[in-house]
Protein backbone atom coordinates (compact mmCIF):
# COMPACT_ATOMS: atom_id res chain seq x y z
CA UNK A 1 0.00 0.00 0.00
CA UNK A 2 1.29 3.21 -0.94
CA UNK A 3 -0.21 6.23 0.05
CA UNK A 4 1.01 8.61 -2.64
CA UNK A 5 -0.24 6.34 -5.38
CA UNK A 6 -3.65 5.84 -3.58
CA UNK A 7 -4.21 9.20 -3.46
CA UNK A 8 -3.26 10.47 -7.03
CA UNK A 9 -5.97 7.55 -8.01
CA UNK A 10 -8.47 8.49 -5.80
CA UNK A 11 -7.91 12.27 -7.35
CA UNK A 12 -7.82 11.10 -11.13
CA UNK A 13 -11.28 8.46 -10.39
CA UNK A 14 -13.34 11.41 -9.13
CA UNK A 15 -12.29 13.47 -11.66
CA UNK A 16 -12.82 12.07 -14.31
CA UNK A 17 -16.12 12.22 -16.51
CA UNK A 18 -16.82 8.62 -15.51
CA UNK A 19 -17.24 9.42 -11.53
CA UNK A 20 -20.25 10.56 -12.28
CA UNK A 21 -21.67 7.22 -13.08
CA UNK A 22 -20.26 6.41 -9.75
CA UNK A 23 -22.92 8.52 -7.89
CA UNK A 24 -25.69 7.91 -10.50
CA UNK A 25 -25.93 4.25 -10.40
CA UNK A 26 -26.33 3.52 -7.03
CA UNK A 27 -28.72 6.43 -6.77
CA UNK A 28 -31.71 3.88 -9.14
CA UNK A 29 -31.77 1.31 -6.55
CA UNK A 30 -32.22 3.29 -3.39
CA UNK A 31 -34.87 5.24 -5.61
CA UNK A 32 -36.49 2.20 -6.40
CA UNK A 33 -36.28 0.82 -2.94
CA UNK A 34 -38.02 4.12 -1.75
CA UNK A 35 -40.90 3.79 -4.47
CA UNK A 36 -41.97 0.01 -3.46
CA UNK A 37 -41.73 1.31 0.03
CA UNK A 38 -43.99 4.03 -0.27
CA UNK A 39 -46.39 2.19 -2.53
CA UNK A 40 -46.36 -0.93 0.26
CA UNK A 41 -44.64 -3.36 -2.71
CA UNK A 42 -41.67 -4.37 -0.36
CA UNK A 43 -42.35 -7.98 0.74
CA UNK A 44 -39.63 -10.09 1.23
CA UNK A 45 -39.80 -11.55 -2.32
CA UNK A 46 -39.94 -8.43 -3.85
CA UNK A 47 -37.19 -7.21 -1.95
CA UNK A 48 -34.88 -10.27 -2.34
CA UNK A 49 -35.46 -10.32 -6.09
CA UNK A 50 -34.26 -6.66 -6.12
CA UNK A 51 -31.33 -7.29 -4.11
CA UNK A 52 -30.49 -10.25 -6.24
CA UNK A 53 -30.95 -9.17 -9.56
CA UNK A 54 -30.75 -5.36 -9.56
CA UNK A 55 -28.02 -5.05 -7.43
CA UNK A 56 -25.78 -7.81 -6.44
CA UNK A 57 -26.18 -9.20 -10.11
CA UNK A 58 -26.33 -5.61 -12.35
CA UNK A 59 -25.15 -2.72 -10.61
CA UNK A 60 -22.36 -4.62 -8.38
CA UNK A 61 -20.43 -5.82 -11.29
CA UNK A 62 -20.85 -2.65 -13.48
CA UNK A 63 -19.93 -0.35 -10.18
CA UNK A 64 -16.75 -2.57 -9.59
CA UNK A 65 -15.82 -2.86 -13.67
CA UNK A 66 -16.15 1.07 -13.41
CA UNK A 67 -13.74 0.99 -9.83
CA UNK A 68 -11.62 -1.41 -10.83
CA UNK A 69 -10.84 -0.77 -14.56
CA UNK A 70 -10.85 2.99 -13.38
CA UNK A 71 -8.13 2.89 -10.96
CA UNK A 72 -4.88 1.85 -13.98
CA UNK A 73 -6.66 1.23 -17.48
CA UNK A 74 -6.74 5.24 -18.46
CA UNK A 75 -3.13 5.43 -16.70
CA UNK A 76 -1.66 2.86 -18.71
CA UNK A 77 -3.69 4.11 -21.85
CA UNK A 78 -2.26 7.75 -21.51
CA UNK A 79 1.08 7.02 -20.41
CA UNK A 80 0.92 8.56 -16.91
CA UNK A 81 2.04 5.16 -15.24
CA UNK A 82 5.44 5.95 -16.41
CA UNK A 83 5.95 8.25 -13.78
CA UNK A 84 4.94 5.49 -10.79
CA UNK A 85 6.78 2.65 -12.70
CA UNK A 86 10.06 4.81 -12.92
CA UNK A 87 10.37 4.64 -9.04
CA UNK A 88 12.12 2.20 -6.88
CA UNK A 89 8.70 0.69 -6.07
CA UNK A 90 8.17 -3.08 -5.96
CA UNK A 91 5.55 -3.67 -8.79
CA UNK A 92 2.84 -5.63 -6.58
CA UNK A 93 2.43 -2.56 -4.19
CA UNK A 94 1.50 -0.60 -7.10
CA UNK A 95 -0.98 -3.22 -7.87
CA UNK A 96 -2.18 -4.22 -4.78
CA UNK A 97 -2.72 -0.04 -4.13
CA UNK A 98 -4.46 0.34 -7.29
CA UNK A 99 -6.85 -2.45 -5.99
CA UNK A 100 -7.43 -1.28 -2.46
CA UNK A 101 -8.91 2.21 -3.95
CA UNK A 102 -10.95 0.44 -6.79
CA UNK A 103 -12.57 -1.84 -3.82
CA UNK A 104 -12.70 1.18 -1.42
CA UNK A 105 -14.64 3.29 -4.30
CA UNK A 106 -16.77 -0.34 -4.41
CA UNK A 107 -17.63 -0.30 -0.47
CA UNK A 108 -18.80 3.48 -0.73
CA UNK A 109 -20.87 3.74 -4.36
CA UNK A 110 -22.59 -0.16 -4.63
CA UNK A 111 -21.89 -1.74 -0.88
CA UNK A 112 -23.07 0.89 0.92
CA UNK A 113 -25.95 1.71 -1.52
CA UNK A 114 -26.56 -2.04 -0.55
CA UNK A 115 -26.79 -1.85 3.07
CA UNK A 116 -29.20 1.52 2.35
CA UNK A 117 -31.30 -0.32 -0.38
CA UNK A 118 -31.65 -3.44 1.78
CA UNK A 119 -32.94 -1.27 4.95
CA UNK A 120 -35.44 0.94 3.00
CA UNK A 121 -36.93 -2.44 1.64
CA UNK A 122 -37.06 -4.78 4.77
CA UNK A 123 -35.25 -2.70 7.22
CA UNK A 124 -33.32 -5.84 9.57
CA UNK A 125 -36.27 -8.11 9.00
CA UNK A 126 -34.71 -11.93 8.20
CA UNK A 127 -31.51 -10.53 8.50
CA UNK A 128 -32.08 -10.09 4.30
CA UNK A 129 -30.18 -6.72 4.28
CA UNK A 130 -27.18 -8.02 6.45
CA UNK A 131 -26.84 -11.29 3.65
CA UNK A 132 -26.83 -8.98 0.66
CA UNK A 133 -24.34 -6.35 2.41
CA UNK A 134 -22.17 -9.06 3.12
CA UNK A 135 -22.23 -10.89 -0.51
CA UNK A 136 -21.56 -7.43 -1.66
CA UNK A 137 -18.33 -6.87 0.17
CA UNK A 138 -17.22 -10.15 -0.81
CA UNK A 139 -18.76 -10.05 -4.15
CA UNK A 140 -16.46 -6.25 -4.94
CA UNK A 141 -13.82 -7.52 -3.73
CA UNK A 142 -13.39 -10.36 -6.48
CA UNK A 143 -14.92 -8.40 -9.10
CA UNK A 144 -12.43 -5.48 -8.39
CA UNK A 145 -9.54 -8.06 -8.05
CA UNK A 146 -10.99 -9.31 -11.82
CA UNK A 147 -11.41 -5.99 -13.24
CA UNK A 148 -7.72 -4.18 -11.86
CA UNK A 149 -5.82 -7.46 -13.08
CA UNK A 150 -8.15 -7.19 -16.41
CA UNK A 151 -7.26 -3.01 -17.33
CA UNK A 152 -3.46 -3.92 -16.60
CA UNK A 153 -3.26 -7.34 -19.17
CA UNK A 154 -5.72 -5.40 -21.93
CA UNK A 155 -6.70 -2.29 -24.09
CA UNK A 156 -10.22 -3.72 -24.17
CA UNK A 157 -10.30 -4.30 -20.36
CA UNK A 158 -13.90 -2.50 -20.41
CA UNK A 159 -15.04 -3.90 -23.52
CA UNK A 160 -14.04 -7.37 -21.75
CA UNK A 161 -15.41 -6.55 -18.25
CA UNK A 162 -19.06 -5.54 -19.91
CA UNK A 163 -19.28 -8.59 -21.56
CA UNK A 164 -18.47 -10.92 -18.59
CA UNK A 165 -20.54 -8.53 -15.92
CA UNK A 166 -23.42 -8.13 -18.28
CA UNK A 167 -23.44 -11.29 -20.62
CA UNK A 168 -21.90 -14.15 -18.85
CA UNK A 169 -22.90 -13.10 -15.19
CA UNK A 170 -26.80 -12.59 -15.75
CA UNK A 171 -27.45 -14.77 -19.13
CA UNK A 172 -25.33 -17.97 -19.44
CA UNK A 173 -25.05 -17.97 -15.66
CA UNK A 174 -28.65 -18.36 -15.11
CA UNK A 175 -28.94 -20.79 -17.79
CA UNK A 176 -26.28 -23.55 -17.30
CA UNK A 177 -26.13 -25.01 -14.26
CA UNK A 178 -22.79 -25.78 -14.49
CA UNK A 179 -21.79 -22.22 -15.55
CA UNK A 180 -23.34 -21.04 -12.67
CA UNK A 181 -20.96 -21.75 -10.26
CA UNK A 182 -18.20 -20.21 -12.29
CA UNK A 183 -20.01 -16.78 -11.28
CA UNK A 184 -19.49 -14.29 -8.80
CA UNK A 185 -22.40 -13.78 -8.36
CA UNK A 186 -23.19 -17.05 -7.00
CA UNK A 187 -20.16 -16.94 -4.54
CA UNK A 188 -21.77 -13.30 -3.31
CA UNK A 189 -25.13 -14.78 -2.88
CA UNK A 190 -24.35 -17.92 -1.64
CA UNK A 191 -22.04 -15.59 1.30
CA UNK A 192 -25.45 -13.90 1.21
CA UNK A 193 -27.45 -16.78 2.19
CA UNK A 194 -25.34 -18.09 5.14
CA UNK A 195 -25.63 -14.35 6.83
CA UNK A 196 -29.27 -14.27 6.05
CA UNK A 197 -31.77 -16.29 7.36
CA UNK A 198 -34.45 -16.96 4.66
CA UNK A 199 -35.07 -19.22 2.11
CA UNK A 200 -35.38 -16.19 -0.46
CA UNK A 201 -31.53 -16.99 -1.86
CA UNK A 202 -30.68 -20.08 -3.57
CA UNK A 203 -26.78 -19.70 -4.97
CA UNK A 204 -26.12 -22.69 -7.46
CA UNK A 205 -22.95 -22.90 -4.87
CA UNK A 206 -22.24 -24.22 -1.35
CA UNK A 207 -20.35 -21.75 0.87
CA UNK A 208 -17.19 -23.90 1.52
CA UNK A 209 -17.11 -23.83 -2.69
CA UNK A 210 -17.76 -19.89 -2.56
CA UNK A 211 -15.26 -19.25 -0.20
CA UNK A 212 -12.49 -21.26 -1.68
CA UNK A 213 -13.42 -19.63 -5.19
CA UNK A 214 -13.70 -15.90 -4.13
CA UNK A 215 -9.77 -15.95 -1.95
CA UNK A 216 -8.49 -17.98 -5.01
CA UNK A 217 -10.10 -15.14 -7.13
CA UNK A 218 -9.15 -11.96 -5.06
CA UNK A 219 -5.33 -13.82 -4.82
CA UNK A 220 -5.32 -14.57 -7.95
CA UNK A 221 -6.08 -11.08 -9.78
CA UNK A 222 -3.82 -9.61 -7.16
CA UNK A 223 -0.89 -11.62 -7.94
CA UNK A 224 -1.50 -11.77 -11.80
CA UNK A 225 -1.94 -8.16 -11.61
CA UNK A 226 1.55 -7.24 -9.75
CA UNK A 227 3.19 -9.56 -12.35
CA UNK A 228 2.11 -8.20 -15.58
CA UNK A 229 2.84 -4.69 -14.09
CA UNK A 230 5.74 -5.96 -13.41
CA UNK A 231 6.47 -7.01 -17.45
CA UNK A 232 4.23 -3.72 -18.60
CA UNK A 233 5.93 -2.76 -22.01
CA UNK A 234 5.89 0.58 -23.38
CA UNK A 235 3.79 1.26 -26.53
CA UNK A 236 6.60 1.77 -28.95
CA UNK A 237 4.88 4.26 -31.65
CA UNK A 238 8.79 4.33 -32.87
CA UNK B 1 29.65 8.91 -12.89
CA UNK B 2 27.32 6.20 -13.77
CA UNK B 3 27.85 4.63 -17.30
CA UNK B 4 24.82 2.82 -19.26
CA UNK B 5 26.58 -0.37 -21.14
CA UNK B 6 24.78 -2.15 -23.89
CA UNK B 7 26.11 -5.05 -25.59
CA UNK B 8 25.03 -6.40 -28.63
CA UNK B 9 20.90 -5.36 -28.26
CA UNK B 10 18.79 -6.27 -30.36
CA UNK B 11 15.11 -6.04 -30.28
CA UNK B 12 12.20 -7.37 -32.43
CA UNK B 13 8.76 -7.57 -32.83
CA UNK B 14 7.37 -10.17 -34.87
CA UNK B 15 8.93 -10.42 -37.61
CA UNK B 16 9.85 -6.54 -37.64
CA UNK B 17 13.57 -6.03 -35.87
CA UNK B 18 13.27 -2.60 -34.39
CA UNK B 19 17.11 -2.07 -32.79
CA UNK B 20 19.36 -4.09 -34.34
CA UNK B 21 22.74 -5.87 -32.72
CA UNK B 22 23.78 -2.24 -30.94
CA UNK B 23 26.57 -1.96 -28.41
CA UNK B 24 27.82 0.88 -27.33
CA UNK B 25 28.79 2.92 -23.85
CA UNK B 26 27.06 5.94 -22.66
CA UNK B 27 29.28 7.99 -19.72
CA UNK B 28 28.94 11.47 -18.54
CA UNK B 29 28.12 14.10 -20.35
CA UNK B 30 25.38 15.07 -23.22
CA UNK B 31 25.00 12.26 -25.50
CA UNK B 32 22.99 12.67 -28.61
CA UNK B 33 20.62 9.99 -30.04
CA UNK B 34 20.20 10.67 -33.67
CA UNK B 35 18.16 8.90 -35.89
CA UNK B 36 15.20 9.87 -38.53
CA UNK B 37 11.86 8.88 -37.09
CA UNK B 38 11.19 5.04 -36.77
CA UNK B 39 15.23 4.67 -36.99
CA UNK B 40 14.25 2.63 -33.06
CA UNK B 41 15.06 5.18 -30.93
CA UNK B 42 12.37 5.10 -28.79
CA UNK B 43 12.73 1.20 -28.54
CA UNK B 44 16.16 1.79 -27.69
CA UNK B 45 15.73 4.64 -24.81
CA UNK B 46 12.43 2.15 -23.82
CA UNK B 47 15.28 -0.48 -23.06
CA UNK B 48 17.23 1.84 -21.19
CA UNK B 49 14.54 2.73 -19.25
CA UNK B 50 13.80 -0.70 -18.36
CA UNK B 51 10.48 -0.24 -19.77
CA UNK B 52 11.20 -3.27 -22.73
CA UNK B 53 13.20 -6.03 -22.18
CA UNK B 54 15.90 -6.53 -25.01
CA UNK B 55 15.21 -9.59 -27.25
CA UNK B 56 18.68 -10.49 -27.07
CA UNK B 57 22.06 -8.51 -25.79
CA UNK B 58 22.38 -6.84 -22.31
CA UNK B 59 21.81 -3.64 -21.48
CA UNK B 60 23.12 -2.71 -17.68
CA UNK B 61 24.11 0.48 -15.91
CA UNK B 62 27.37 0.52 -13.61
CA UNK B 63 26.95 -3.05 -14.04
CA UNK B 64 23.20 -3.81 -12.98
CA UNK B 65 21.05 -5.41 -15.55
CA UNK B 66 17.85 -2.78 -16.26
CA UNK B 67 15.22 -5.03 -17.22
CA UNK B 68 12.70 -5.65 -13.98
CA UNK B 69 14.83 -4.02 -11.39
CA UNK B 70 13.17 -0.87 -10.32
CA UNK B 71 16.26 -0.31 -7.95
CA UNK B 72 18.08 0.82 -10.72
CA UNK B 73 15.39 3.77 -10.82
CA UNK B 74 17.03 5.40 -7.62
CA UNK B 75 19.69 5.76 -9.99
CA UNK B 76 18.10 7.20 -13.46
CA UNK B 77 15.59 9.54 -14.63
CA UNK B 78 13.57 9.53 -16.90
CA UNK B 79 11.65 11.82 -19.06
CA UNK B 80 8.84 10.34 -21.49
CA UNK B 81 8.10 11.78 -24.80
CA UNK B 82 4.53 11.55 -24.31
CA UNK B 83 2.80 14.66 -22.89
CA UNK B 84 0.32 13.56 -20.54
CA UNK B 85 1.09 14.04 -17.09
CA UNK B 86 -1.12 14.23 -13.92
CA UNK B 87 -2.61 16.91 -15.82
CA UNK B 88 -5.11 17.41 -12.52
CA UNK B 89 -2.26 18.06 -10.03
CA UNK B 90 -0.49 21.24 -9.80
CA UNK B 91 3.22 21.21 -10.60
CA UNK B 92 4.09 21.02 -7.09
CA UNK B 93 1.72 18.70 -6.34
CA UNK B 94 3.15 16.77 -9.03
CA UNK B 95 7.16 16.83 -8.56
CA UNK B 96 6.05 16.43 -4.60
CA UNK B 97 4.36 13.02 -5.13
CA UNK B 98 7.19 12.07 -7.48
CA UNK B 99 9.51 13.01 -4.35
CA UNK B 100 7.56 10.84 -1.94
CA UNK B 101 7.36 7.99 -4.27
CA UNK B 102 11.10 7.83 -4.15
CA UNK B 103 10.99 7.61 -0.89
CA UNK B 104 12.99 10.56 0.25
CA UNK B 105 14.39 11.89 3.28
CA UNK B 106 12.95 15.25 2.96
CA UNK B 107 10.72 15.49 -0.36
CA UNK B 108 9.05 18.91 0.44
CA UNK B 109 12.81 20.54 -0.22
CA UNK B 110 13.68 17.84 -2.61
CA UNK B 111 11.09 19.03 -4.94
CA UNK B 112 11.30 22.74 -4.55
CA UNK B 113 14.93 22.02 -5.44
CA UNK B 114 13.76 20.48 -8.65
CA UNK B 115 11.35 22.98 -9.56
CA UNK B 116 13.89 25.75 -8.68
CA UNK B 117 16.33 23.58 -10.78
CA UNK B 118 14.13 24.40 -14.28
CA UNK B 119 12.66 27.50 -13.01
CA UNK B 120 9.28 26.55 -13.01
CA UNK B 121 9.10 28.02 -9.44
CA UNK B 122 6.86 31.37 -10.13
CA UNK B 123 4.24 28.58 -12.16
CA UNK B 124 4.09 25.33 -9.83
CA UNK B 125 0.71 26.68 -8.29
CA UNK B 126 -1.09 26.03 -11.51
CA UNK B 127 -2.47 22.99 -12.22
CA UNK B 128 -0.15 20.70 -15.09
CA UNK B 129 -3.29 21.24 -17.56
CA UNK B 130 -3.16 24.80 -18.14
CA UNK B 131 0.93 24.99 -19.02
CA UNK B 132 2.46 25.38 -22.21
CA UNK B 133 3.90 22.13 -23.62
CA UNK B 134 7.66 24.29 -23.21
CA UNK B 135 6.38 24.45 -19.07
CA UNK B 136 4.99 21.06 -19.58
CA UNK B 137 8.54 19.65 -20.55
CA UNK B 138 10.31 21.11 -17.32
CA UNK B 139 7.78 19.64 -14.98
CA UNK B 140 8.58 16.24 -16.72
CA UNK B 141 12.61 17.51 -16.14
CA UNK B 142 11.90 18.40 -12.58
CA UNK B 143 9.99 15.53 -11.88
CA UNK B 144 12.96 12.96 -13.56
CA UNK B 145 15.44 15.48 -11.49
CA UNK B 146 13.55 15.05 -7.71
CA UNK B 147 16.03 12.27 -6.65
CA UNK B 148 19.49 13.60 -8.16
CA UNK B 149 19.71 11.06 -10.52
CA UNK B 150 23.34 10.59 -12.08
CA UNK B 151 21.47 9.21 -15.36
CA UNK B 152 19.03 11.37 -17.49
CA UNK B 153 17.11 10.09 -20.09
CA UNK B 154 15.01 12.09 -22.21
CA UNK B 155 13.16 11.04 -25.31
CA UNK B 156 12.73 13.63 -27.97
CA UNK B 157 12.47 16.21 -25.28
CA UNK B 158 12.87 19.53 -27.92
CA UNK B 159 9.26 17.84 -29.81
CA UNK B 160 6.64 20.66 -30.29
CA UNK B 161 9.04 23.14 -28.65
CA UNK B 162 9.00 26.65 -29.54
CA UNK B 163 12.86 27.96 -30.28
CA UNK B 164 12.63 29.92 -26.65
CA UNK B 165 11.44 26.74 -25.11
CA UNK B 166 14.50 24.97 -26.56
CA UNK B 167 17.28 27.18 -25.94
CA UNK B 168 16.25 27.00 -22.32
CA UNK B 169 15.90 23.49 -22.26
CA UNK B 170 19.38 23.04 -24.04
CA UNK B 171 20.83 25.18 -21.27
CA UNK B 172 19.48 23.35 -18.35
CA UNK B 173 20.63 19.81 -20.23
CA UNK B 174 23.91 21.57 -20.17
CA UNK B 175 24.35 22.17 -16.44
CA UNK B 176 23.11 18.60 -16.01
CA UNK B 177 25.88 17.47 -17.72
CA UNK B 178 27.79 20.24 -16.19
CA UNK B 179 27.20 18.65 -13.11
CA UNK B 180 28.83 15.25 -14.11
CA UNK B 181 25.13 13.57 -15.07
CA UNK B 182 25.30 11.15 -17.70
CA UNK B 183 22.60 12.75 -20.40
CA UNK B 184 21.28 11.15 -22.92
CA UNK B 185 18.41 12.44 -25.22
CA UNK B 186 16.97 11.46 -28.67
CA UNK B 187 16.56 13.50 -31.79
CA UNK B 188 15.72 13.67 -35.40
CA UNK B 189 16.92 16.78 -35.98
CA UNK B 190 20.91 17.30 -36.72
CA UNK B 191 21.34 20.83 -35.81
CA UNK B 192 19.66 20.29 -31.89
CA UNK B 193 22.08 17.40 -31.17
CA UNK B 194 25.23 19.22 -32.89
CA UNK B 195 23.96 21.78 -30.95
CA UNK B 196 23.93 19.95 -27.76
CA UNK B 197 25.96 16.73 -27.49
CA UNK B 198 29.51 15.94 -27.00
CA UNK B 199 29.13 12.59 -28.60
CA UNK B 200 26.43 11.67 -30.67
CA UNK B 201 25.72 7.67 -31.77
CA UNK B 202 23.79 7.86 -35.14
CA UNK B 203 20.55 5.02 -35.46
CA UNK B 204 19.47 3.99 -38.74
CA UNK B 205 16.90 1.36 -39.47
CA UNK B 206 17.73 -0.20 -35.75
CA UNK B 207 21.23 -0.35 -36.87
CA UNK B 208 24.32 1.81 -35.17
CA UNK B 209 25.52 3.95 -38.01
CA UNK B 210 28.12 5.85 -36.82
CA UNK B 211 29.71 6.95 -33.25
CA UNK B 212 31.43 9.85 -32.66
CA UNK B 213 31.94 13.50 -32.09
CA UNK B 214 29.60 16.08 -33.98
CA UNK B 215 32.59 16.77 -35.84
CA UNK B 216 33.58 13.05 -36.84
CA UNK B 217 29.17 12.79 -37.64
CA UNK B 218 29.35 16.34 -39.79
CA UNK B 219 32.47 14.64 -41.77
CA UNK B 220 30.41 11.54 -42.52
CA UNK B 221 27.71 13.52 -43.82
CA UNK B 222 29.16 15.85 -45.59
CA UNK B 223 32.08 13.73 -47.35
CA UNK B 224 29.59 11.96 -49.81
CA UNK B 225 28.17 12.51 -52.82
CA UNK B 226 25.83 15.19 -53.06
CA UNK B 227 22.87 15.73 -55.74
CA UNK B 228 22.58 19.40 -57.06
CA UNK B 229 20.13 20.92 -58.90
CA UNK B 230 21.73 23.86 -61.61
CA UNK B 231 19.86 26.42 -63.27
CA UNK B 232 21.72 28.79 -65.27
CA UNK B 233 21.53 30.70 -68.64
CA UNK B 234 23.39 28.53 -70.80
CA UNK B 235 22.67 24.84 -69.11
CA UNK B 236 25.08 22.76 -71.91
CA UNK B 237 28.18 25.31 -71.50
CA UNK B 238 27.84 24.92 -68.03
CA UNK B 239 27.80 21.82 -68.11
CA UNK B 240 31.01 20.77 -69.88
CA UNK B 241 32.62 23.33 -67.97
CA UNK B 242 31.70 21.40 -64.71
CA UNK B 243 32.70 17.84 -66.27
CA UNK B 244 36.03 19.63 -67.77
CA UNK B 245 36.84 20.86 -63.44
CA UNK B 246 36.96 16.98 -62.36
CA UNK B 247 34.78 18.08 -59.45
CA UNK B 248 31.75 16.12 -60.02
CA UNK B 249 31.47 12.75 -61.00
CA UNK B 250 28.04 13.31 -63.27
CA UNK B 251 26.33 16.00 -64.61
CA UNK B 252 23.03 15.02 -66.31
CA UNK B 253 20.88 17.53 -68.54
CA UNK B 254 17.73 17.33 -68.22
CA UNK B 255 14.73 20.18 -68.92
CA UNK B 256 14.54 21.95 -65.51
CA UNK B 257 18.49 22.48 -65.49
CA UNK B 258 21.25 20.26 -64.57
CA UNK B 259 21.50 17.44 -62.06
CA UNK B 260 24.96 17.37 -60.61
CA UNK B 261 26.56 14.40 -58.73
CA UNK B 262 29.43 16.54 -56.93
CA UNK B 263 32.24 13.81 -55.32
CA UNK B 264 33.25 16.84 -52.74
CA UNK B 265 30.63 19.18 -51.39
CA UNK B 266 33.15 21.57 -50.17
CA UNK B 267 35.01 21.93 -53.48
CA UNK B 268 31.72 22.05 -55.62
CA UNK B 269 30.18 24.69 -53.85
CA UNK B 270 33.48 26.99 -53.75
CA UNK B 271 33.95 25.86 -57.72
CA UNK B 272 30.56 26.47 -59.41
CA UNK B 273 30.32 29.88 -59.01
CA UNK B 274 34.13 30.50 -60.23
CA UNK B 275 33.29 27.95 -63.26
CA UNK B 276 30.48 30.03 -64.06
CA UNK B 277 32.23 33.30 -63.73
CA UNK B 278 35.20 32.35 -66.13
CA UNK B 279 32.53 30.81 -68.78
CA UNK B 280 30.35 33.67 -68.32
CA UNK B 281 27.71 32.00 -67.25
CA UNK B 282 25.18 33.18 -65.06
CA UNK B 283 23.47 30.98 -62.53
CA UNK B 284 19.64 30.94 -61.84
CA UNK B 285 19.82 28.53 -59.50
CA UNK B 286 21.66 26.11 -57.62
CA UNK B 287 19.70 24.01 -54.87
CA UNK B 288 20.68 20.62 -52.78
CA UNK B 289 18.51 17.69 -54.31
CA UNK B 290 18.73 15.29 -51.37
CA UNK B 291 19.27 17.14 -48.33
CA UNK B 292 17.00 15.35 -46.44
CA UNK B 293 18.03 13.56 -43.02
CA UNK B 294 17.02 10.08 -44.48
CA UNK B 295 19.10 10.54 -47.64
CA UNK B 296 22.07 11.57 -45.08
CA UNK B 297 20.93 8.35 -42.77
CA UNK B 298 20.69 6.16 -46.18
CA UNK B 299 24.37 7.11 -47.19
CA UNK B 300 25.66 6.59 -43.89
CA UNK B 301 23.76 2.97 -43.56
CA UNK B 302 25.24 2.09 -46.76
CA UNK B 303 28.51 3.60 -45.70
CA UNK B 304 28.79 1.73 -42.29
CA UNK B 305 27.17 -1.75 -43.51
Amino acid sequence: MNATIAAITLRAMLGRRRALLLFALPALPILLAVILRMTGDNDLGTSAGVLQSLVLGTLLPLLCLIAGTGVIGPEIDDGQIMYILTKPIPRPVITTTKLVVAFGLAVVFAVIPTLLTGLLLTGTFSGLTAGFTAGALVGAAAYCAIFVALAVISRNAVTIGLIYALVWESLIGNLASGARSASVQQWALSVADAVADTDRITPAVSLPVAVVLLVVVVAGGAFLAGGRLGTLTAATAD
Amino acid sequence: MSELRLDQVSRWYGNVVAVNGISMTIGPGVTGLLGPNGAGKSTLIHMMGGFLPPSTGTIELDGATIWKNPQIYRHVGLVPERESAYDFLTGRQFVLAMAKLHKLPDPGAAAQRALAMVEMEPAQDREIGKYSKGMKQRVKMASALVHDPPVLLLDEPFNGMDPRQRLQLMDLIRRMAAEGRTVLFSSHILEEVERLATHIEVIVAGRHAASGDFRAIRRLMTDRPHVFLVRSADDRRLAAAIIADGSARSVELSGQGLRVEATDFRRFTWLLPQVARKEGVRLLEVSPADESLESVFSYLVGGAG
